[in-house]
């Protein structure tokens, strides 16, 4: 028999165990054979990444206007430093840069106002940037109204057209992918058998082709004279590309949410919309933030694919810009900034998934 | 019946609350619920037992159209329930429901699962419904954890949320399906007193539990089924001192015996 009469007082935790000496001797030379292996990962970094740096900066060009400014044996960023206004704004007048600059720092202002919680008036903000906004960016870019002269859209491009591209195609997608996974899931046939042959037909054709179809036979079928806009065209195919897999990932979540949530809210006397838009698609779509990022992800990559139909996005410029004769050579530097280009976006968008997933984890589920 | 009437339900001049007569269902080729006829009058407080699967849960799910029943007829409050998803909608409103596993909304915190259906089904205002809120968890004494989300609540402290949650809609009858089975020994009791007190106020109660002390302290009938039929109905004290059928003598020794 044991009866402990006074408790054990706590006390800490023993040097060894906590801080970064600690930390390297357990993780990384926690035994011979490891200490080795950490050794040879460090010298294979070093091998990768030391010719890099000595590329890209050391040994670069920085300063310059032209090609025999580039004599070294380094990277050459005066091409990307002159071709760069083209790189962000495609073939946009010059002169008209300042309506483009105001929509993107509008549009960043309102995003970074959704995306910062202390800020006020979420809800408006939000019904801006859905309703009125695209329409004004529209006019802005576009022109023709106010006395701002057109600028025809076979004239975007560049970043600026990636980023219409991936944003409107996320705004669009987002919603029609819901109702597309709420209909999959729906009792009435004929609205289940509507979603399940759409979504289907979309997943299971390659974007390109979707791309293709929107730029060579749309116009077949449509009566002459009645032209729709290339970029309209992509814009609408990539939309329905991108529903279609958003569809599924929401769907994916939709199923994970316990039937006993629907079964509480319907007890309550809750119509479908309540029940779907209160209880059951704020859960889902938590639960299901990193597969939609994922999607997003890659539909900010996927818009290099309007290049096969003439629309120069970001690569797609760079790219025109290589086979510029005076500038003939430099294509590493033209792909490795395209490249970071997309890199910066794509890493932004992940890492604020990551904290939205922190913030929105009100723990312990049901 | 008009619409009029039938948006507030009520018991009708029998003072009925819940009329099931000749209520048959299937689940696929089973036959979960048999000739069931029931007549719930207001204020009454009914419990119901059985083995796990005689479809003593199927039962009050068909009283609010979670389970949808092939044959007979179910009027709720003097409303007979249909197909119709505004007259289900409608009874709903008036018939509360409490799960075994509590089912609160994991993403809301306490006060707003209790303010969501007042505000959106009845359309009050916010301030209204947290009021109204806080009295009813008040009542089942837990007002001070209004704030935290039901992940951070214990299972007794989560089930007297739901209870609070469905009294905040004011229904005129209750439904417990098994409330106390997903809770720890040293839970149970802090839900069945809520829930005694709740009957001793009047509200008209059918319970599924097998909480036999419960069902002794305030049930004015207990009903055992098994395969789908009600096999005795009787006060609670000629119930189980002197069980009728077989089945019944059987089903009390084992949960009673030990």
């Amino acid at each position: 028999m044991t009866i402990r009469t006074e408790m054990i007082a706590q006390r800490p935790a023993p040097d060894q165990t906590i801080g970064a000496l600690a930390w390297l001797r357990a993780n990384l030379f926690s035994g011979p054979v490891n200490s080795v292996f950490t050794l040879l990962g460090l010298y294979l970094l070093y091998l990768l990444v030391a010719p890099t740096v000595q590329w890209a900066i050391i040994d670069a060009d920085w300063v310059g206007t032209s090609r025999d400014d580039c004599s070294r044996e380094g990277a050459c960023w005066v091409f990307v430093k002159m071709r760069f206004t083209q790189f962000i704004y495609g073939l946009y007048p010059r002169e008209e840069l300042w309506r483009v600059n105001i929509v993107f720092a509008s549009f960043a202002v309102l995003v970074a106002w959704l995306a910062i919680p202390r800020l006020p008036f979420k809800r408006w903000v939000a019904v801006v940037t859905l309703l009125p906004f695209p329409v004004c960016a529209f006019f802005v870019l576009y022109g023709g109204v106010l006395g701002l002269p057109l600028v025809e859209t076979h004239q975007w491009g560049g970043l600026m057209l990636t980023l219409i591209l991936a944003v409107v195609g996320m705004v669009a997608a987002l919603p029609i992918g819901i109702l597309l996974a709420l209909g999959r899931r729906s009792q009435m046939p004929i609205v289940k058998s509507f979603c399940v042959v759409f979504i289907e037909f979309w997943r299971g054709v390659p974007l390109i082709t979707v791309l293709f179809m929107a730029s060579v036979m749309l116009p077949l079928f449509l009566p002459s004279g009645f032209g729709v806009d290339r970029l309209v065209r992509a814009l609408i195919g990539i939309t329905l590309f991108q529903s279609a897999y958003m569809a599924e990932v929401i769907r994916g979540g939709l199923q994970a949410i316990p039937k006993g949530q629907e079964e509480a809210a319907a007890a309550l006397g809750m119509n479908y919309w309540m029940r779907m838009g209160l209880i059951v698609l704020p859960q889902a779509l938590k639960m299901m933030i990193p597969g939609i990022v994922n999607t997003f992800i890659s539909l900010f990559k996927d818009t290099t694919l309007v290049m096969i139909i003439g629309l120069f996005d970001l690569l797609g410029i760079v790219q025109a810009a290589l086979s510029d004769s005076r500038w003939l050579g430099f294509s590493l530097e033209g792909y490795v900034f395209a490249g970071m280009m997309f890199w910066i976006f794509c890493f932004s968008m992940s890492r604020y998934s990551q904290y939205l997933e922190r913030k929105l984890n009100t723990g312990h589920k049901n | 019946m008009s619409e009029q009437a039938a948006s507030t339900p009520r018991a009708d001049s029998d003072g009925l609350m819940v009329e099931m007569r000749g209520v048959n269902k299937w689940y696929g080729d089973f036959h979960v619920l048999r000739d069931i006829d029931l007549e719930v009058k207001r204020g009454e407080r009914i419990v119901i037992c059985g083995p796990s699967g005689s479809g003593k849960s199927t039962l009050i799910r068909c009283i609010n159209h979670l389970e949808e029943h092939q044959e007979g007829e179910i009027v709720v409050g003097g409303v007979p329930l249909t197909q119709d998803v505004k007259r289900i909608e409608q009874i709903r409103r008036s018939v509360g429901m409490v799960f075994q596993h509590f089912n609160l909304f994991p993403h809301l915190s306490v006060l707003e699962n209790c303010c969501l259906a007042p505000m959106w089904v009845q359309k009050k205002p916010r301030r209204e419904a947290e009021a109204l809120a806080m009295q009813y968890l008040e009542r089942v004494r837990i007002a001070e954890q209004a704030l935290k989300y039901p992940g951070q609540l214990s299972g007794g402290q989560q089930q007297r949320v739901a209870i609070a949650r469905s009294l905040c809609m004011h229904p005129d009858v209750m439904l417990f399906d098994e409330p106390t089975s997903a809770l720890d020994p040293e839970m149970i009791k802090e839900v069945l007193d809520v829930m005694v007190e709740l009957a001793h106020e009047g509200m008209t109660m059918l319970c599924v539990t097998h909480e036999m002390g419960f069902a002794k302290t305030v049930a004015d009938r207990v009903i055992f089924m098994d395969q789908g039929q009600i096999i005795e109905e009787n006060a609670p004290e000629p119930f189980f001192n002197d069980p009728q059928s077989e089945r019944t003598q059987l089903f009390l020794s084992q949960i009673l015996g030990h």
